[in-house]
């Protein structure tokens, strides 16, 4: 089991209130996501559910029960650090057992847990190495394991894959998701990269300055984002967003359009411009186009064997269902 | 990068510190490996060369140079259980955000500032001495009977000493280890289920043994050659007579330079053998 509950929480910093009054009901078994830019308190949530930070008002609720004061230990949490926090002095066996060894579990018992975790994350042939002579994939394991033989109630990543390179980061990101569909277990993951958000989220929490700007399924934040903020954060690249005459037309203070559903032709369309700098990744080619009358270019997909050039004259028509339309608060008009 | 000529330059700016250091090391061993093999008694006129290692067998043989081993080594042993004890405490203490940080961290440091000798005198005076003494006013304040320190209890007098001294240098190095852990570590270990002690003996205590390898290294090779402390506070007696004081007073006050030199190539030997066993025990450390 392992629904937590924040009801009305904050947290300040001296005079700073980092966390405005904020309510989130996390249901059992669901991998959420919390994501936004650097400093936008995703992290500080995570240490308040995991209570190595104190809430400076409001209350959570851990399976029903309330959990504010609770030390960490207690709360029947685990979590798995961005520095992965292995102890060096430990070997790997040593590492994954410390928390059953502190919670005072026989030896056998420990035993059969730490071989279970081992098989299931791959670390069998490691198990008697100290964590200094492991990569940085193994060591990443070593610490989802010291978190999984636990059996706690959820699991929290803060930004577990932002210290390996982009193509462990991949595998670790699929190996970590199917962790879940695995064990059934909530799984709270705090990051600032959407991509990560979008492919192993049930559910996406944005946030920004300590706001929850929107909370959804993944499908959800990017056919129906409820402000600029999210629009502009969720997708990849980002929604182009049209601000003026050609938001006017729509009767809206800003339009926004992402650019896979901009349809590129040579001969017409709605909008006319030259192209400017185009990015081929063999599949997909993102062209930036600039538009007369437009300030920004407009990013634009196509296949990946369009044959268009830089100053070549292109006409663009977004798809008319899919423009999402931002009233002057920012917010989305239905 | 380095070029024959650029090399050979290098080799000869560095000649004159290479020359002064050997010749600073080696003229005081090699005379005292000379004199040692002498009967050489200025006072009585004495100066018969080549005796070969008499001096060494009678320094050796003498009951004195066992009882000195032995005091030195409880001196040495003491000194170092409490500065490293009281260090890795002091060091846990001075970790933790306080008001007045900056100060009281210069304070800590302040015992080691001052020279031995004035230290020694401070202490015998101001506080062991049983009459005057602020810590016989603290006994007679409790109404116990003052301790006369130093005649009484003279090896722990100088072992209190001396700690004094080197505490601050044993929470210097061991604060920094501590402030070096990663606070991740701790918080993982508070997850885990480890109670204040646990993370103690479990993270803290083993992230800083290297660093106390190094507090007891370094302190050992400075320790074996406490002199002043002996010298201003009992002058050797009571039983505090460590090796580097036997050899002194085989020298200066036996006028026997030939034997205290003995003495002093032993002393050598030793502080030597001690300093490879604790290099190797050192590098085992070092390396994990």
């Amino acid at each position: 089991m392992g629904r937590i509950t924040l009801d009305k929480v904050t947290k300040r910093f001296g005079e700073v209130e980092v966390i405005p009054p904020l309510d989130l009901t996390i249901d059992d078994g669901e991998f959420v996501v919390f994501v936004g830019p650097s400093g936008c308190g995703k992290s500080t949530l995570l240490r308040l559910i995991a209570g190595l930070e104190d809430v400076s008002s409001g209350q959570i609720r851990i399976d029903g029960e309330d959990a504010t004061q609770a030390p960490p230990a207690k709360r029947k949490l685990a979590m798995v650090f961005q520095s992965y926090a292995l102890y060096p002095h430990m070997s790997v066996r040593k590492n994954i057992a410390f928390p059953l060894r502190m919670a005072g579990i026989d030896k056998a018992e420990q035993d059969r847990r730490i071989e279970n975790a081992a098989k299931v994350l791959n670390l069998t042939d490691y198990l008697e190495r100290r964590p200094g002579q492991l990569s940085g994939g193994q060591r990443q394991r070593v610490a989802i394991g010291r978190a999984i033989v636990r059996e706690p109630a959820a699991f929290l990543f803060d930004e577990p894959l932002s210290n390996l390179d982009a193509a462990l980061r991949v595998g670790m990101r699929l190996e970590i998701s199917e962790l879940h569909e695995r064990l059934k277990t909530t799984m709270i993951y705090v990051t600032h990269d959407q991509v990560e958000a979008m492919t192993m989220a049930d559910k996406i929490v944005v946030l920004r300055a300590g706001n929850i700007e929107q909370v959804g399924s993944p499908l959800t934040l990017y056919r129906e984002p409820r402000n600029l903020f999210v629009a502009g954060f969720i997708g990849s690249p980002k929604m182009n967003l049209i601000d003026g005459a050609e938001a006017a037309k729509h009767g809206a203070r800003t339009i926004g359009i992402r650019p896979e559903h901009i349809d590129v032709s040579p001969q017409a369309g709605t909008w006319e411009g030259t192209v400017g700098v185009s990015e081929h990744l063999g599949s997909d080619t993102f062209f930036h186009v600039h538009v007369d009358g437009m300030k920004e270019p407009i990013t634009v997909r196509a296949g990946g064997e369009v044959g268009l050039h830089h100053g070549d004259k292109v006409y663009l028509t977004p798809q008319p269902e899919r423009i999402h339309r931002f009233d002057d608060k920012g917010l989305r008009i239905a | 990068m380095a070029t024959q000529h650029s090399r050979s330059a290098a080799r000869l700016m560095m000649a004159p510190a290479v020359f002064v250091l050997l010749v600073w090391m080696l003229v005081p061993l090699i005379m005292t490996l000379y004199f040692s093999v002498l009967d050489y008694r200025p006072m009585r006129g004495a100066f018969d060369c080549c005796v070969g290692l008499s001096n060494y067998t009678s320094f050796l043989t003498s009951s004195a140079f066992l009882d000195s081993i032995l005091v030195t080594l409880v001196m040495v042993g003491g000194i170092l259980a409490i500065t490293v004890v009281g260090g890795v405490a002091l060091a846990l203490l001075l970790d933790k955000p306080i008001w007045g940080q900056g100060i009281v961290r210069i304070l800590v440091i302040a015992p080691f500032f001052v020279m031995p000798t004035v230290s020694a005198l401070v202490w015998k005076n101001m506080f062991m001495d049983p009459v005057n003494g602020l810590l016989a006013h603290l006994w007679e304040f409790f109404g116990a009977e003052p301790i006369s320190w130093l005649s009484d209890l003279p090896l722990f007098s100088i072992i209190l000493i001396v700690s004094w001294q080197w505490l601050p240098f044993a929470t210097l190095i061991l604060l920094t280890a501590i402030q070096s852990l990663d606070s991740e570590q701790l918080e993982a270990a508070e997850m885990d289920g480890a109670p204040g002690y646990s993370r103690f003996l479990w993270i803290i205590l083993p992230h800083m043994a290297r660093a106390i390898t190094v507090v007891i290294l370094i302190q050992t090779i400075f320790l074996l050659s406490i002199f002043a402390e002996i010298f201003v506070t009992t002058n050797g007696a009571f039983g505090t007579r460590t090796l580097t004081y036997l050899v002194y007073q085989r020298v200066i006050e036996s006028q026997n330079v030939g034997l205290g030199s003995a003495g002093g190539i032993i002393a050598v030997i030793l502080a030597n053998i001690v300093a490879i066993f604790l290099m190797r025990i050192v590098g085992k450390n070092l390396d994990a």
